[in-house]
């Protein structure tokens, strides 16, 4: 492979890992300070259990995305040098914000929330972990203001080949981010709800002993929780999805593998298609839904990856292609509207169980609940997948190609090294992060009572090399 | 008026002076673990001085790149590709250094714990050997081209002077960490952690003697930027003096602020000495990175001057109150966390 499909595929490897950590640091957080915030106005101790329990979950979790976010931010400039250097004076100006307001924020009081339990008053222990919700939510409305950027550019001018800043503020007001930090929000808010639920009904299925009711309300918290999250998910996505055929009508062909314009157009349901031959060959099209999707209407144009492609080379010149790589798009949008439908019936079907006080018999419902854990991680995956590949050939939509972005003095052997080290690291690293959450969730015991007083064995051992 | 290219060029060192001060005690007390702590007990005593702060001081060195990012773009392009391999295992060093922490005591067993201690010695040494080795070849110079491109190798960096600037800052956090372990513990891991600061106090020394020798030599810090850097520098060697004696008589405390003095005095020398280039470029003058060449645009050192300047007192203050909630010291006894 040559360098710049590395340090594509090692930006892919570790962006998309560290948003594994990201969405459930962004809904544990918000959570894990209700649950709080309950026991401080109430003094229920239940509720301080579950603000212990899921507290330490978060807190696992929580290191994984740290040490995974510095690597992406020293990224941007070991990599892709000449787009920090075409768009440092846009792009590092959120960054530094970020890490200014938010990151402090997080790290410092998630120290004095996990560690000063005894040194505070109940009220400020609280507010520490509400700074933490705050702290890590706003660090992605920072990260996103830059990420907006790059599919929708604003507040900007093009001066001697640099994209110089024009508008601080208009960066902010960019219309993308206020889709896209909603739809993240709430992504979090899902993957929060789900992660809780099922080792929740895990726990209820399995009668856990002593901690009955602290997974009984962990459970009906989490469905209301994850009921909320996921309509808000699904209303705003359609928002996005209308956002998108305004701004990148390409990659809307695409996710919905539409060769030509259609008007109305329908919402495919499966469609094979001849990349060669560029023609469909097989499809399922509901009809008008993709109008209706689009406009909120049952006409209107939504154009073809084919006839864009002759848009796009009038403006930005012939000789590219514009077209994004068309089966990722198109199976990454119905894996994330998939398991979206399927959390929404799921969360509706665990609302409708706990109303009819039906959740005791359903025993076939906690036992697979475990499984749907999976289901926002994929959904969070596949959506980060649809945004950035759909924006290719793209690094900045409009102004800048992925191929011009690259370091040029990185070599394929650097990158081998550092994509085999990378990888080989985050695939140990995972494998540990699911043992310990596993160690903790199974045995709340784990969380209760330290294994503080270790062994005499352990105690006497020095520590050799 | 304030020159704003300048005015970041300071605020970027006042960012890495904070980051050495605050994250250069704790990858002192990775590198000591191993050597003050003879029990599994001891080694977590050791752990949990750090453990509520370690990770607001690593940001620090976030917000530093991100601010390099923000007001200096060609510099963080250049940096950060040119010094590519290096910054890959500086990244895989933190990378199992920041998990450990955490990691480390949520297991009961031996073979697990010992793995961890491991990943927090070598993922606080790695770092603070690199940063050393980074520093000093940004101001000896590196191949830069016409185009602000790096045309070396990781070999390239391993110049006598950057390795010896590597083992000085090894040596400085070594001595930073004792000292705010001699502050921080009590019971036998403060007496072995003392007795240290008497050993590494005097090596590291020497080696800075050595440091500014090659230094004088090898670059033009202390020679052609006028009055500051040689001022700084005596400062900077009069501290660390200080430093020895205030230990020597057991005034911990007033140690620590005068080591915390070596340091910030030892990057601003550097700094000044640099000033007004961000890199220097070994093949040409002309093709250096300077503050002007490499900076963002006016519009954006602007917007970065005021939220920096409204952010930063926020961050020092609440980041101060932890260092108080936290300041009392931890023995075996203590209920620990990690
Ligand atoms: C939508 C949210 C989101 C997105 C798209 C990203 N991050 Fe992230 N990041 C977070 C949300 C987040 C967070 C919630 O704030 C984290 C995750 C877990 C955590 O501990 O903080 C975090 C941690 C985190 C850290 C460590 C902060 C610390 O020490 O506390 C850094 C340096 C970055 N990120 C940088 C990046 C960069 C350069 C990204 C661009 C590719 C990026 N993140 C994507
Ligand atoms: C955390 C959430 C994110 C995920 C999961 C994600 C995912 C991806 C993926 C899968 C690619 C590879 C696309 C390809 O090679 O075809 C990519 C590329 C890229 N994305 Fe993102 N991205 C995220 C956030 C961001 C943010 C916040 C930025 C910048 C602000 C960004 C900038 C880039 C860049 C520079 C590339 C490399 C060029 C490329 O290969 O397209 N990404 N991202
Ligand atoms: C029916 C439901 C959904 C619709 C219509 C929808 C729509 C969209 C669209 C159009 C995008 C691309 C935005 C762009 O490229 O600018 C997107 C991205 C994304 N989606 Fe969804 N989505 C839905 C459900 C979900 C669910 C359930 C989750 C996770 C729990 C999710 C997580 C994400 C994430 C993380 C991204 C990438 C970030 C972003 O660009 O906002 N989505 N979604």
């Amino acid at each position: 492979m040559d360098s710049l499909s590395l340090a594509r595929l090692q930006f892919a490897v570790t962006t998309v890992y560290h948003f594994f950590f990201v969405p459930l640091t962004l809904g544990l957080s918000v959570f894990v300070a209700i649950t709080q915030t309950v026991y401080w106005r109430t003094g229920n101790e239940t509720y301080w259990k579950m603000a212990r329990f899921w507290g330490k979950l978060f807190a696992v979790n929580f290191a994984m995305g740290v040490v995974t976010g510095i690597v992406q931010e020293f990224q941007f400039g070991m990599n892709w040098s000449e787009y920090a250097r075409f768009m440092g004076d846009i792009f590092g100006a959120p960054l530094a914000v970020e890490a200014l307001l938010a990151f402090f924020l997080e790290s410092i009081f998630l120290g004095v929330w996990i560690f000063g339990a005894d040194k505070l008053p109940l009220w400020a222990h609280t507010g520490a972990i509400w700074l933490v919700a705050i702290g890590s939510n706003v660090s992605a409305l920072w990260i996103l203001v830059a990420n907006s950027f790059m599919q929708q550019p604003v507040g900007y001018a093009i001066e001697g080949g640099r994209a110089v800043m024009t508008d601080f503020f208009a960066l902010l007001a960019n219309p993308n981010v206020w889709v896209q930090f909603p739809h993240v929000f709430s992504s979090g808010m899902t993957t929060a709800a789900f992660f809780v639920l099922g080792i929740s009904a895990w726990h209820l299925l399995r009668k856990t002993e002593n901690y009955q009711e602290v997974f009984r309300t962990s459970f009906r918290w989490s469905v209301v929780y994850g009921l909320i999250g996921v309509v808000a998910v699904m209303f705003i996505g359609h928002s996005q999805m209308q956002h998108m055929v305004r701004t990148q009508p390409m990659k809307v062909a695409a996710a919905e593998g539409l060769f030509q314009s259609e008007d109305p157009a329908g919402l495919s349901l499966f469609t094979i298609g001849s990349l060669d031959e560029r023609k469909e060959i097989f499809s399922i099209r509901i009809p008008y839904l993709l109008s209706i999707l689009s406009y909120n209407r049952l006409d209107g144009e939504v154009k073809g990856f084919l006839d864009l492609q002759q848009e796009y080379e009038q403006t930005y010149g012939a000789g590219v292609s514009y077209i994004p790589p068309i089966a990722i798009n198109y199976w990454s949008f119905r894996a994330m509207v998939g398991a979206g439908m399927l959390m929404l019936a799921l969360a509706g079907y665990a609302f409708y169980l706990i109303r009819a006080g039906k959740l005791e018999g359903a025993g076939r419902f906690l036992r697979w609940a475990p499984l749907a854990i999976l289901l926002p991680y994929i959904a969070n995956t596949a959506g980060w997948i649809l945004t950035e590949v759909g924006r290719q050939p793209w690094i900045v939509f409009g102004l800048q190609r992925v191929e011009e972005a690259v370091s040029p003095n990185v070599t394929t052997g650097m990158l081998l090294f550092s994509l085999v080290g990378f990888t080989l690291i985050y695939g140990a690293l995972m494998a540990i992060d699911v043992f310990l959450l596993r160690y903790f969730a199974v045995k709340p015991d784990h969380v209760f009572f330290k294994a503080d007083e270790a062994d005499p064995a352990l105690e006497a051992v020095e520590m050799t090399f | 008026m304030i020159e704003l290219n300048a005015l970041w060029f300071l605020l970027i060192a006042v960012l890495f002076i904070g980051f050495f001060i605050l994250e250069g005690f704790d990858y002192g007390v990775g590198m000591l673990l191993p050597f003050l702590g003879k029990t599994d007990r001891e080694r977590r005593q050791i752990i949990n001085t750090i453990g509520p702060v370690w990770d607001g001081n690593e940001v620090w060195m976030i917000t530093a790149g991100g601010a390099m990012f923000a007001a200096f773009p060609h510099w963080y392009a250049t940096l950060f590709s040119g010094f590519y391999l290096a910054l890959v295992l500086m990244l895989l060093a933190l990378i199992l250094r920041g998990v450990a922490f955490e990691f480390r005591s949520k297991q009961p067993g031996k073979r697990w714990r010992q793995w961890w201690d491991r990943a927090i010695f070598f993922g606080s040494f790695l770092p603070a050997l690199l940063w050393g080795v980074a520093l000093a070849n940004i101001v000896r110079g590196v191949p830069i081209d016409e185009n602000m491109i790096y045309t070396g190798d990781l070999l390239t960096l391993l110049n006598p002077l950057g390795l010896l600037a590597g083992v000085v800052a090894v040596a400085a956090f070594v001595v930073h960490g004792a000292i705010f372990l001699a502050l921080k513990t009590d019971g036998a891991v403060r007496e072995r952690a003392e007795a240290m600061t008497k050993k590494a106090g005097p090596v590291l020394t020497v080696l800075i003697a050595l440091l500014v020798i090659v230094g004088y030599f090898e670059t033009d810090v202390l020679t052609t930027q006028g009055v500051v850097p040689p001022i700084t520098a005596i400062g900077s060697g009069a501290a660390l003096l200080a430093t020895g004696w205030l230990v020597n008589d057991k005034r911990f405390g007033w140690g620590f602020f005068t080591m915390c003095l070596h340091i910030a005095l030892t990057v601003i020398t550097v700094f000044r000495g640099l000033f007004p280039r961000v890199m220097v470029s070994s093949l040409n003058p002309d093709w250096s990175l300077t503050i002007y060449n490499a900076s963002s645009s006016e519009y954006t050192l602007q917007v970065m001057t005021v939220v920096a300047l409204i952010l930063v007192p926020i961050v020092l203050v609440y980041q101060g109150w932890t260092y108080w909630v936290f300041r009392k010291r931890i023995s075996t006894g203590s209920k620990l966390e990690y």
